[in-house]
């Protein structure tokens, strides 16, 4: 099993921990991972915004590299992959856009190149019993929030990877861990992750009612896949402590970094030190539940 | 609530652009007002998806591109995905921050369009995008350096943010777009 792998912009700056918890993981369960050389940004998330075009051509320029690598493309951030997916469907299915494209970039591109999401691929084509038969440490029956945010699940039919208002993928994997899937409602709600700098008097009360349902479910930590929830749900705890007094203490780890901890990976090669809540308590009991 | 538009404005309405630059037709929306109820800002902005679309409708006019959801719509979706008439109102809110950039420099709370500018700019000139050289160029456009400064000493012990500018993207095809693109834009259509 080899794939492309895209990393994408904040790879290198605000998530190197999913990137390395990523590459580690991938690296543990015998998937092969391949860079496309000369990767650019997918446009995410302000090209849509200004130039729909332009969007468009970003990503579908990381396509092509894709496709001349004839592989499928990986993605393990929530934001590149949707702006793969809405590209690929787009340019399909609209012979206009098609032309525009490959106007800016000079060749066609036909939409094509298979997009998957990192734990697409370990479900999907791995398959969970593989993946379990590959765990060295259980979730000891950690309780987990899976947080889904927007970007994996919206618009249903460019996303397409799981259900768009009761997702459960991010559960199956925690479970499969040995870890408790929480059922809470607001596995979808957004998190205002893009508004995060223009905007922070919303984000912290879109972010607070997020994270006091997790608490009220009863989440020990919250599973996250994209980085502009990440370091939203993370960074925004102190401002909602400033705002309101009410302090979650709440861990939001990347479902990689989870399924690190679990192949035994490390720590200091999943990027665990950057998360801003303190993550020891729910990796204390990962520690401590050797699987035997 | 009542939905009203002015007077002055009709017969000068933007619907028929709107479709133009989205290519969504809003002419299905049915009013049944759940993209609004399951919207995450609008509990705390002055207008809604479902309103904003009614106006256009009735042929609303430019005043409409002052909406304050243009830019506090954090493009989640939610409105879309649950459209009884499939009717993609995200789109439709990036159509209308088209036209609100193209009538002049909109400067909303939080001047989102600047903070989108500024990190286009670095993705046409390094090939990926450069959080920290835009975020230091909004803060003294907004002169808001105080705001987050809090958050500075944690992300600089943790390296939760690149320094130096990215480098090892394929610019040449990322400037081709830019200027192909730019250069399609110029053409009067």
């Amino acid at each position: 099993m080899t794939y492309a792998y895209f990393p994408g912009c904040s790879a290198e700056s605000t998530a190197r921990d999913l990137y390395l918890s990523t590459l580690a993981v991938a690296r543990a369960l015998g998937i092969g991972f391949a860079e496309p050389e000369g990767w650019s940004c997918c446009g995410t998330t302000m090209a849509h915004q200004v130039d729909h075009d332009l969007s468009l051509s970003l990503a579908a320029a990381n396509l092509l590299k894709v496709r001349d690598m004839g592989l499928d493309m990986a993605v393990s951030c929530a934001s590149c992959y949707s702006r793969m997916k809405i590209a690929n469907h787009e340019i399909a299915a609209n012979a206009h856009k098609r032309e525009i494209v490959a106007a800016a970039l000079g060749r066609d591109y036909d939409g094509t190149v298979r997009v998957r999401h990192f734990v697409e691929i370990v479900i999907e084509d791995m398959g969970l019993d593989a993946f379990k038969k590959a765990l060295t440490h259980s979730l000891g029956g950690l309780k987990v929030a899976s947080y889904y945010g927007c970007l994996m699940v919206r618009p249903p039919e460019v996303a397409g990877l799981d259900d768009p208002e009761n997702p459960v993928y991010l559960d199956r994997l925690i479970e499969a861990m040995g870890g408790v899937g929480l059922d809470w409602p607001h596995k979808v709600e957004c998190c205002g992750g893009s508004l995060t700098l223009t905007r922070s008097d919303l984000v912290v009360k879109l972010s607070e009612s997020i994270l006091a349902m997790a608490k009220d479910s009863g989440a020990e930590c919250l599973a996250v896949a994209c980085p502009m929830c990440q370091i939203n749900l993370d960074m925004r705890q102190e401002d909602i402590f400033k705002a309101t007094g009410r302090r979650y203490g709440m861990p939001i780890i990347y479902i990689s970094q989870l399924m690190g901890l679990c192949l035994g990976v490390p720590e200091d090669a999943l990027g665990l030190d950057k998360l801003i809540v303190s993550p020891r308590a729910a990796m204390y009991h990962i520690r401590s539940s050797v699987r035997s | 609530m009542p939905i009203k538009i002015e007077k002055a404005a009709a017969g000068r309405g933007i619907f028929a652009r709107v479709k133009a630059i989205s290519g969504i037709d809003i002419s299905a929306c049915l009013q049944c007002r759940k993209c609004t109820n399951g919207c995450p800002v609008s509990g705390f902005t002055s207008s809604s998806p479902s309103e904003i679309i009614k106006k256009l409708q009735l042929g609303a006019g430019e005043e409409l591109l002052d909406s304050e959801l243009i830019w506090t719509c954090a493009s989640c979706a939610t409105c879309f995905s649950r459209c009884p008439m499939e009717i993609n109102m995200a789109e439709v809110i990036d159509a209308l921050r088209v036209m609100a950039e193209a009538r002049g420099a909109a400067k909303p709370e939080g001047n989102a369009p600047l903070m989108n500018r500024l990190l286009l700019g670095t993705i046409k000139r390094f090939g990926r995008t450069y959080d920290l050289g835009a975020m230091a160029l909004y803060k003294a456009g907004t002169a808001s350096y105080g705001k987050d400064l809090d958050k500075l000493p944690t992300i600089l012990k943790k390296r939760k943010i690149a320094l130096l500018p990215p480098h090892g993207a394929d610019r040449k095809t990322v400037k081709r777009i830019f200027n192909n693109l730019e250069k399609t834009r110029e053409k009067p259509t």
